[in-house]
């Protein structure tokens, strides 16, 4: 039977393992992941969850427990948050170049120094090139659904890849929201059992991840870049199938709202997405065509999307919770690469804003949405890159 | 108690591995599986058995190997360790075999914790007192005075004593070994096999590459480290330490070789003044008037 539960999406994100039915959980705790972590252990504890859970001693090993169990051939989940990511950053290569389709919760988290404990992506993005499917979810239920569907991606045979699961530390993570968890039958219908492209076996003794001279290690990456194109492809498809069976949808790879006759696309990520809408509903009352395209999967990265969207729009604004020091937000980035080599390209502007927590309102989207029409009118970005709310 | 002749004639570390002539680490893994069978996961982080098995796609492995990150060789294991027992494969015996640099120093961490978590399965730290598959750097094992390319004068520390460490987590079973004594060997890791809970392996495996002697020497300097003293078969089980032949017939100091015999063969060692020299005799009496002291206790630790 399908319920209600009304939680955070750290507990939500431990609901969504246990319907996946994770047989290993490795996972250290680090603020503000810590209590997806504590659902987790309470659920093996009492029995309602038939996994083994290993408190590791460091995120390092966290992830190096992972690459173990689902190499063992089992499914396998952690979860963490900026600093624990970071020290996992060479594990993550490993679990990628290995192909295992472990599903792992990134509570955003900005980095230090300083020490902060509030979110922004600059913890997940410093890992786009690791070889990680990454999403980036807007609410409590799309964590649930996001979860469930992550394993269903990463373990087709098309794919078998890692993803990571992100959602905005505090935003997200300790906020309670209404939650339809599924029903368990139907998960099970969606999700079959664990799959993967190898398994340590006694009777099929292979040696895994021996060193591959430079006349190989170029196909094994090649099979990476193919596994993520496949997996661009899958992603709108099994969101689709999911739509159908639960009533939950998220546009696959990027969630659109009142794009279809808008001169302005605030494109974003996250939480900011969500809060995004309000303020598109009421510059629209202002006569303001403006539409929000919402990126769900940052990698692999909606490119024909993004150029769908340019192709319809006048202007793209994106918003970054995240910096790459010396050049702008991945975002700007991203969305200007894609759209390089058409003809007819509609400005991009770039902002930076919510760094380190601080709080991103509609109102604030507003103001940008507002000086980015001013530029339209001119017909130039005045500035490529804006920092948001910065004070002097 | 086996004998040469009782073990098995299979072979698990087949022909052509990449080991330098007279490694002491290939002789050690061959034991490995003449006492474990091929029931058996390794883990292997990147250490000279790296290279050994031989580049992708062959392998000299005829048992499943996970190679993994340098650090990272406990956490693996457990995680291999948590998946086989859900999955009803107890049986398996998981392998975590590492070297020295692997162990004491970068994987010192992973090690402790599974160590700690009561991880069932059998460490294993094959010491060539080096880093040797990266050009024989310094590490926490090299011994006092070992020239490295690293310490060109000369290691001016002492060798960390990781069973020691190891012993201090009361896991259930600590044992020291020498490819010279392979009964010895193969004893330990099939005892280590039947006991529950974390089992660590500490084998001392010459180096003719980085310790510098002609390479058909490798099990004479092997038991010269025995027998002088340098290295001390043991093991502490339960918390009990226990001396194993021959090194239960050296507490006294006259039946123990000067360690001179064995520093003097290996060009690791030839730049020794007869005061570093004695003070390396000193330090190892002072270390069996340990072991003396401890074989009278019903814990060492």
């Amino acid at each position: 039977m399908a319920q209600i539960v009304i939680d955070t999406a750290n507990h939500i994100a431990g609901y969504a393992a246990k319907a996946a039915r994770v047989k290993v959980v490795a996972a250290y705790p680090i603020t503000p992941q810590t209590t997806v972590v504590e659902k987790i252990a309470e659920f093996v504890e009492n029995g309602e969850m038939d996994a083994e859970y290993i408190r590791v001693e460091s995120e390092h090993s966290a992830m190096a427990a992972c690459i173990g169990a689902a190499a063992a051939g089992v499914r396998t989940f952690t979860a963490t948050s900026a600093h624990g990511l970071a020290l996992m950053h060479e594990a993550l290569h490993w679990a990628s170049g290995a192909r295992l389709p472990i599903v792992m919760v990134v509570v955003n988290r900005a980095m230090g120094a300083p020490w902060s404990i509030w979110p922004d992506f600059s913890d997940s993005l410093s890992q786009r090139d690791t070889g990680w499917i990454q999403f980036y979810c807007a609410d409590n239920q799309e964590v649930f659904d996001t979860i469930i569907q992550a394993y269903r991606l990463c373990e087709d045979e098309r794919v078998f890849l890692p993803a990571m699961v992100c959602l905005e530390g505090f935003i997200l993570s300790h906020t309670y929201m209404p939650v339809k968890i599924h029903d368990q039958e139907e998960i099970d219908a969606f999700l079959p059992p664990y799959k993967s492209g190898w398994t340590l076996d006694v009777n099929n003794p292979l040696t895994h991840a021996n060193l591959v001279s430079p006349d190989w290690y170029m196909e094994f990456r090649y099979m990476i870049q193919e596994a993520m194109e496949n997996a661009k492809r899958l992603i709108p498809e099994i969101d689709k199938e999911y739509g159908k069976r639960f009533g939950f949808q998220y546009g696959g790879l990027i969630e659109k709202y009142r794009c279809e006759d808008a001169e302005l696309v605030i494109c974003t990520m996250g939480t900011m997405g969500a809060e995004a809408k309000i303020a598109v509903d009421n510059l629209r009352r202002e006569g303001l065509k403006v539409g929000v395209a919402r990126v769900r999967v940052f990698r692999p990265f909606p490119v024909e999307e993004i150029r769908k969207l340019a192709e319809q729009t006048r202007m793209i604004t994106t918003i970054d919770r995240h910096i790459s020091f010396g050049m702008e937000g991945f975002l700007a980035t991203e969305v200007k690469a894609s759209i390089y080599h058409m003809k007819n390209k509609p400005l991009v502007a770039g902002f930076i804003a919510g760094l380190g927590g601080r709080d991103v309102t509609f109102k604030t989207i507003e103001s940008i949405a507002k000086k980015s029409m001013k530029w339209l009118e001119k017909g130039r970005v005045e500035k490529e890159t804006e920092w948001v709310d910065l004070k002097e | 108690m086996v004998t040469i002749k009782d073990l098995p004639k299979e072979e698990y570390l087949l022909k052509g591995h990449a080991a330098c002539a007279g490694c002491g680490p290939s002789i050690a893994l061959r034991l490995l599986f003449k006492a474990l069978g091929n029931k058996v996961i390794m883990v292997v982080p990147a250490c000279c058995t790296t290279v050994i098995q031989g580049p992708y796609p062959l392998t000299c492995f005829a048992v499943p190997l996970q190679n993994m990150l340098f650090e990272a060789t406990g956490a693996t294991a457990s995680g291999i360790v948590a998946a086989l027992r859900i999955k009803g494969l107890e049986d398996i015996t998981v392998v975590g075999w590492a070297g020295d640099g692997g162990t004491v120093d970068i994987g010192i961490q992973a090690l402790s914790g599974a160590a700690e978590r009561g991880t069932n399965f059998i460490y294993i730290c094959y010491d060539n007192e080096a880093y040797g598959n990266t050009g024989l750097q310094r590490s926490g094992a090299t011994p006092y005075g070992a020239w490295t390319t690293t310490t060109p004068k000369g290691k001016k520390e002492r060798k960390k004593d990781m069973p020691f460490i190891m012993a201090a987590h009361r896991i259930p079973y600590v044992a020291t070994a020498c490819p010279s004594y392979p009964i010895d060997l193969i004893n330990k890791l099939r005892k280590a096999r039947e006991i529950k809970g974390t089992k660590y392996i500490h084998i001392l495996t010459p180096c003719p590459t980085g310790w510098r002697y002609d390479t058909s020497k490798t099990i004479e300097i092997g038991r010269l480290a025995v027998q002088t003293g340098v290295w001390a078969l043991y093991e502490i089980e339960n918390g009990r330490f226990k001396l194993n032949p021959p090194s239960d017939r050296l507490v006294d100091k006259t039946k123990r070789k000067p360690v001179k015999e064995y520093l003097s063969m290996q060009e690791r060692f030839r730049h020794l003044t007869d005061a570093d020299i004695e003070k390396i005799q000193k330090w190892v009496d002072e270390d069996w008037e340990f072991y003396r002291t401890l074989t009278t206790l019903e814990r060492c630790i």
